[in-house]
């Protein structure tokens, strides 16, 4: 479904500062695969993301999806395939516009934009049939102007948004860290339902090692642009966190040290 | 008195419509695209300089008007054309622009200034209509509110959203499918071609075109954009729009005041400049204020505590 065939992506070619940010990255996902990507910061767990959504393009390899390869297609035209939640919750929506307009303009993913109004009854009574089974209270408030909600409504109606129009990739990117525990708690919730409801391919960068092993059906660990350890299957149920941070040891030839991880394990 | 003499009102309200879509076109650049637009200062001009070129030619001062809106349209996608493809920075992109339109609008008078008296205008049918007194006045009120309503349903269709959410949001509307380059370009197009109908219809109503009548404009624009916002103080388009017909309108009141108070013309950009300058600066003049206040309050209950 998805496929990363050798992908190397260089910042700063050239230059003093260069950074091989992935350093021959293969990777293959099958439908309704939910991928956990773990590693230190610097590691390419973002570019991967990047490369997947179209933000980057590598200098070596391809990206193909579903058979097509779309390498050099620019994010805007990934659209129709990728959907996307970011940290930040302020980046995933239009602060200005109104609940409903935002889910409107995610309904319309990939698709041509007419002149036609961009709402009406019949969207409207969706958006708000979608927005209660997040269990929010959203649905009395189509209205607002998104600015009025708080990080987690913004990153909840963020992936309602990232799960519209159809897409079949969703990019998870440390989407719960910005968040409280109790609300990233019930982001990872709504996230479980809405993957499985539509029925999606996940990847999704963490740094909490728990959520890591708990969410998904595989997990794969990441330095220096290299992908060092993959687990699925039995090998990744029966493993730990202990465990998963002395294989980083081992495989990397360094401590983990990154205080994000280590503060995370719990 | 000249206030007790309803001329004085007729004709400044007359003028103030004249600027409507000037500052309609900087409200789409400056607070829907979040896009600073110089080339206002040269569109401004250009509209005037075409529609009276081409009604000088005998052109239908309609016809001559629509030519004056496209031509604005292509000077809009050029600055536009020039910061997304080029990528050469928005602000230095209008200037850019501004300062070719300066040549251009020239070569298309053939002189810096061109004399409309007596000739075809846009008004003269509505005069014939509704009178000479009250006919030009009707004609630019139905003119601007055609232009308004049209453009508060566009911005409520897909289309027009998703040009909102550029201006928002630019990273989340990439992700969800839209060229963000495109719609700048289109956005500019869209804002400078009301910049140009307005310069047509004030050189139609001035019965005359000048190559220096570009000069501040974008100051006047963004005046009156935030005299509107005084009052109308809502991210909803059709109050918004409202909010920046009565802006133009009203920053027309205060510059005919101004004048018979006696302040000197020239002196008034300079006025208009501070203007904007205390209202775009407001906001971080306030905090500053409130950070004061704040850290009395803090240091009181810290005393109390204490």
């Amino acid at each position: 479904m998805l496929k990363l065939e050798n992908i190397h992506k260089v910042f700063n070619y050239g230059k003093v500062n260069v950074n091989h940010a992935l350093n021959g990255v293969d990777l293959s996902l099958s439908e309704g695969d939910f991928l956990t990507i773990i590693g230190s910061n610097g590691a390419g767990k973002s570019t991967i993301l990047n490369i997947v959504a179209g933000t980057y393009t590598p200098e070596i390899g391809r990206v193909v999806v579903d058979g097509k390869d779309v390498t050099r297609w620019p994010t805007h035209k990934r659209a129709s395939f990728v959907g996307r939640v970011f940290q930040d919750p302020l980046r995933g929506t239009a602060a200005e516009m109104t609940i409903e307009e935002n889910l409107s303009l995610a309904y319309m993913r990939g698709k041509r934009r007419g002149l036609k109004l961009g709402l009406n009854k019949k969207r409207r009574d969706e958006f708000r049939e979608r927005l209660s089974w997040l269990g929010l209270g959203l649905e009395d408030r189509l209205e607002d102007p998104v600015k009025l909600l708080s990080g987690g409504q913004r990153q909840a109606l963020t992936l309602l948004m990232a799960t519209l129009g159809e897409p079949i990739i969703l990019l998870l990117d440390e989407h719960t860290a910005a968040l409280d525990p109790k609300t990233a708690e019930q982001i990872i919730n709504i996230t479980r339902r809405i993957v499985e409801k539509n029925k999606l391919t996940v990847l999704m960068v963490t740094h909490n090692m728990k959520q890591a092993l708990e969410m998904g059906n595989r997990t794969i660990m990441m330095d220096k642009g290299k992908i060092i350890l993959e687990l699925q299957g039995e090998e990744r149920e029966k493993m730990t966190i202990g465990e998963l941070v002395k294989k980083f040891s081992e495989k990397s030839g360094q401590e983990l040290t990154d205080d994000r991880v280590l503060l995370a394990k719990e | 008195m000249w206030y007790l003499n309803l001329n004085f009102y007729m004709k400044t309200l007359e003028e103030g419509m004249a600027f409507v879509l000037l500052a309609m076109g900087v409200y789409i650049t400056f607070r829907i695209l979040d896009f600073a637009d110089l080339t206002v200062e040269g569109s401004f001009p250009l509209g005037a300089a075409v529609a009276a070129k081409s009604i000088v030619s005998g052109l239908n001062p309609v016809l001559a008007t629509i030519f004056a809106f496209l031509a604005g349209c292509i000077a809009g996608m050029i600055t536009g054309i020039i910061n997304t493809r080029l990528k050469i920075a928005g602000l230095l992109a209008g200037i850019l622009t501004m300062t070719s339109l300066y040549s251009i609008n020239l070569r298309i008078m053939g002189k810096s200034q061109i004399s409309l008296f007596r000739k075809p205008r846009i008004f003269d049918g509505f005069e014939r209509i509704f009178g000479s007194d009250y006919g030009t006045l009707i004609s630019l009120i139905i003119i601007v509110f055609i232009v308004k309503i049209l453009l508060d349903f566009f911005l409520h269709t897909e289309f027009g959203m998703s040009i909102r959410a550029t201006g928002d949001n630019p990273v989340m509307i990439e992700t969800l499918g839209i060229n963000t380059d495109f719609i700048k370009i289109f956005g500019l197009a869209l804002a400078n071609g009301m910049v140009a109908l307005s310069g047509a219809l004030f050189a139609q109503y001035s019965s005359s075109a000048d190559v220096q009548m570009g000069m501040g404009m974008i100051v006047v624009g963004l005046a009156s954009v935030i005299i509107g916002e005084v009052f109308v103080r809502t991210s909803k388009i059709p109050f918004a729009t409202s909010g920046v017909i009565l802006g133009a309108v009203l920053y027309r009141f205060a510059i005919a005041v101004s004048l018979r108070l006696g302040f000197d013309a020239t002196d008034l950009k300079i006025v208009t400049a501070v203007l904007v300058i205390i209202a775009l600066g407001a906001p971080s003049l306030r905090r500053f204020l409130i950070q004061d206040e704040f850290a009395e309050k803090l240091l009181e209950e810290v005393d109390e505590d204490a």
